[in-house]
């Protein structure tokens, strides 16, 4: 007989309905209350659900933040991103196992758990770690020593934060250190502020937006989006307008927005800043999408590592609905019903990937879905859905604000408006910049004080790495395509520890459903190695274009069909990198083979030693 | 349905029903689209990719995608090919796939698909993953060395069965095969009359004590390759 499961594990299923489409939250609140989801909870989760035990397990093994063995009451999430690696990483994560007196993924006798994660969106300020919920930034060995001891007097991660960031991240919701970093051209030497306007990022009043829109025409307030040229910002680029048309045109009388604030693309942070000082902005976005497709329910699809920020953005919503702007009836005008619920991610980067974030929604592991249908015509519980990016939400609540002419004016005809980059790596000022469509990547590179780059990676992983002679290209959606992450690189650095970097994060991401990206990753993982221990051989190189080329191709979601872009994009642009590190053998020997290695065991064995020559 | 969907296949023309995927099109049509997670009568997965065609040069799995009037598919071209090679010599790579040993030899479409591609030995980095053998169910076996994660099981046991034996857990490469049950299949409901059994295209899933029953070389893919029944039911029907 199985062990008796905890004793609110049903109160918890009740208190969600016993809805089967809610189990992320029903999880996620098991593993807070009892620091895991174990074998009896899994049970009795699938009785009050009445879904089948192995239902339950599969969700629970997706999400890197949900676990069925026991963690301690605290969990200590180093963050393991390059950035962080660059700013001392291994010295912060050998101080926490040395005052733990553990290993990661173990757990001290007094109930810390050490773990390592992907990219927790604090790259401006590594390395960062999250304690529980807690952001903890800028650690050092000493700062890493100390949270040990204090958390051992108290075993409280809030009490760890002494001075208080910027903005809302002292609100008293919040209590965050982390810090905004907010930046303008003009923080650079002989910066020129008036070049550069602020669009999403400027201040917001938060009824005039909604006003305009449901003083016009549902069909309306589409056709200004489609005037504005607004393309997503999340990645994709898809014209926004567009896709609102689709969803507003697909037969079913309950639709849905969502708003995708994922934000796992690593080096990625510029959705979390408009969270914390653009919450309303982020809101009203969404609530003139629902007016202009004719949804009522909208869903902000939040990553587990910005779950500090939830009773803020609750609070907000709150207030929105006191003051009208959402619920019944949008601003008393009889005309729409709106209104906005959380959903928390439990962390999986795929999850970002629109689809993959409905299955999630829908209390399922993040498995992407197949297309068609697309999202427009059957997301989330089947039902027509918008799937939006942060910022293109900020982006809609500005058009409103002053209109579609007024956005066009920055930017280029394909390119409109403005972007926000995160900055990080070898750089004076990493931080949140806003960018016009059209600005040279040189001119960014100058803000941010990286003049010296050697490399910088664009769009996150699953971007392109380039060097020197790209620096005159241009961020827009013809050239230089990003969801915003900027990570740079200074002539110091290795580019394959980078690549590698990547693909383990890949290889670790990757949902599993399909061959290419699942066994894709691993292989260009263990090839990278390969040529890095100097053991690699130039057909090696082929071979990784080629196992490259049948991920873009065949791999069922962007995860997989962007994931071979490392490789890919640092063979094209520094190959010598690698022709430097690859040899044929002379003898015509393969240089992969390790010959001591494949007859060590039957050396054990029989107790002889081989002669090699 | 009227077949009033019409398409080309590699420059053939090809009749279709409404709703149909460029799969089932193309199979009664008596062209073979190279397949390992499809299976007749199945809900469409789309996990292997070993389908992957093009449809107006964009990249879609065929047992996925539905037909639409006059959209142009590629499938039996080199770049095609190559990449089924790839897909194929990547889960070899992904398992411990002993063929000699196996009693699934001569069955299996895995094996089968590598012999048509005339693939001798994986060109990528076998991985040699430590994998169980499960034998607590009196009558049926799984053996997670050959597991290629196609889910024909999970579906079978879902939508034919009308049980849930099976479903996946884990994430990326540490994705693999679960029972319902916190033990093992012992302790499921898993009976050796569900078709589930008989769904896997590997060596996976097998029945107890009937391996080897057909010799070699009278196995059914020792004398035919994967996908000729495709191939001449069509030429059957001409
Ligand atoms: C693996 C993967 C991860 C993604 N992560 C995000 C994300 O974190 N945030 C986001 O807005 N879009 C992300 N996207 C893009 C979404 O699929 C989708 O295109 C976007 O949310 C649509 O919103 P937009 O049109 O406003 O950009 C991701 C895509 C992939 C393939
Ligand atoms: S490409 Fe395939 S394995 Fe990778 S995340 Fe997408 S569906 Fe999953
Ligand atoms: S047969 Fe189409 S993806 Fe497997």
């Amino acid at each position: 007989m199985a062990a008796s499961h905890p004793p609110t594990v049903p109160q918890i299923c009740a208190t969600f309905g016993n809805d089967p489409t809610r189990l992320v939250d029903i999880a996620r609140q098991v593993q807070e209350t009892y620091g895991h989801v174990g074998p009896a909870s899994i049970d009795a989760i699938g009785r009050a659900l009445r879904i089948p035990r192995v239902e339950v397990e599969s969700l629970v093994t997706f999400y890197s933040f949900l676990s069925k063995q026991p963690k301690g009451r605290v969990v200590i999430r180093l963050c393991n991103d390059i950035i962080d690696r660059m700013h001392g990483f291994d010295q912060v994560l050998a101080a926490f196992t040395a005052e733990l007196g553990i290993g990661v993924g173990q757990t001290s006798s007094d109930g810390i758990t050490l773990e390592t994660t992907a990219c927790i969106g604090l790259c401006d300020q590594a390395p960062a770690a999250l304690v529980n919920d807690v952001p903890v930034t800028e650690l050092n060995s000493d700062r890493a020593r100390q949270i040990v001891r204090e958390l051992r007097k108290h075993m409280d991660p809030k009490q760890l934060v002494t001075k208080l960031g910027d903005g809302n991240n002292a609100h008293e919701l919040v209590r965050s250190m982390v810090r905004n970093n907010i930046r303008r051209h003009s923080d650079a030497e002989g910066g020129d502020n008036g070049a550069e306007p602020r669009i999403v990022l400027s201040p917001h009043a938060p009824p005039e937006a909604l006003r305009k829109a449901l003083s016009i025409s549902p069909a309306e307030v589409i056709r200004a989006i489609k005037t504005s040229r607004l393309r997503g910002r999340g990645g994709a680029g898809f014209p926004t307008g567009i896709k609102w048309e689709f969803t507003r045109a697909a037969p079913g009388a309950r639709k849905v927005v969502i708003c995708n604030a994922d934000e796992g693309e690593p080096g990625t942070f510029k959705d979390r800043v408009l969270l914390t000082e653009r919450p309303d902005r982020v809101f009203a976005g969404m609530t003139i999408a629902g007016y202009a497709i004719g949804a009522h329910e909208g869903i902000l699809y939040l990553r587990a590592e910005y779950a500090y920020l939830r009773p803020f953005l609750e609070m907000v919503l709150q207030r929105r609905r006191q003051a009208g702007l959402l619920g019944p009836d949008l601003l008393g005008k009889g005309k729409h019903t709106f209104d906005i619920r959380i959903q928390m991610g439990a962390g999986a980067y795929v999850c970002g990937e629109e689809t993959a974030l409905i299955t999630s929604c829908e209390g399922r592991r993040g498995d992407p879905k197949n297309r068609p249908p697309f999202p427009a015509q059957r997301g989330y519980l089947g039902l027509p859905t918008t799937v939006n990016n942060v910022e293109t939400l900020c982006a809609v609540t500005k058009i409103m604000e002053e209109g579609s002419a007024t956005f066009c004016e920055h930017g280029s005809k394909q390119s409109s408006g403005t972007k926000l980059l995160s900055i990080s790596g070898d750089c004076l000022r990493p931080g949140v910049y806003e960018v016009v469509f059209g600005t040279p990547l040189r001119r960014v590179l100058a803000m941010a004080g990286a003049e010296n780059a050697a490399a910088v990676q664009i769009g996150g992983p699953s971007g392109q790495m380039v060097g020197r002679d790209h620096y005159d290209r241009t961020i827009c959606f013809d050239d230089l395509a990003t969801g915003g992450a900027m990570m740079v690189f200074g002539p110091q650095r290795n580019l394959l520890e980078v690549v590698h970097a990547f693909l383990d994060f890949f290889a670790d991401e990757s949902c599993g459903f399909c061959t290419p990206c699942r066994v894709g990753t691993v292989q260009l993982k263990r090839l990278i190695e390969k040529v890095m221990a100097g053991r690699g051989e130039p057909a090696d190189l082929e071979t990784m274009e080629q196992i490259g080329r049948t991920m873009k191709t065949a791999s069922r979601c962007g995860l997989g069909q962007t994931a071979a872009n490392p490789v890919l994009s640092t063979l094209k642009n520094f190959r010598p990198v690698y022709m430097g590190l690859v040899h044929t053998d002379p003898d015509g020997y393969r240089r992969g083979f390790d010959l001591e290695g494949a007859v060590r065991t039957s050396e054990t064995l029989t107790g002889r030693a081989s002669i090699h020559v | 349905m009227a077949n009033d969907i019409s398409f080309t296949i590699d420059g053939v023309e090809v009749a279709a029903a409404p709703g149909q995927t460029i799969i089932e099109a193309a199979e009664a049509a008596g062209i073979y689209i190279p397949r390992l997670c499809h299976k007749p009568g199945l809900e469409p997965f789309g996990g292997c990719r070993v389908c992957t065609v093009k449809s107006n040069g964009r990249p879609c799995s065929a047992c996925t995608q539905p037909v639409a009037p006059g959209m142009v598919v590629e499938n039996d071209t080199e770049e095609l090919r190559a990449l089924r090679r790839d897909l194929v010599e990547l889960l070899f790579v992904e398992g411990n796939h002993f063929c000699m040993f196996c009693e699934k030899s001569g069955h299996c479409e895995l094996q089968a698909l590598a012999y048509r591609f005339g693939i001798a030995a994986p060109r990528f980095d076998y991985t040699w993953p430590a994998r169980q053998v499960d034998m607590s169910h009196p009558d049926i076996l799984v053996d997670h060395n050959r597991c290629i994660l196609c889910g024909r099981c999970v579906r079978t046991s879902r939508q034919v069965d009308g049980k849930n034996v099976f479903q996946f857990v884990g994430r990326g490469h540490e994705k693999r095969l679960a029972v319902n049950a916190e033990a093992d299949l012992g302790a499921t409901d898993a009976a050796v009359t569900d078709a589930a059994v008989g769904a896997c295209p590997v060596g996976a899933l097998l029945k107890k004590r009937i391996g080897f029953a057909t010799p070699v070389g009278r196995r059914p893919y020792d004398e035919r390759p994967i996908g000729t029944d495709i191939e001449t039911a069509a030429a059957r029907k001409e």
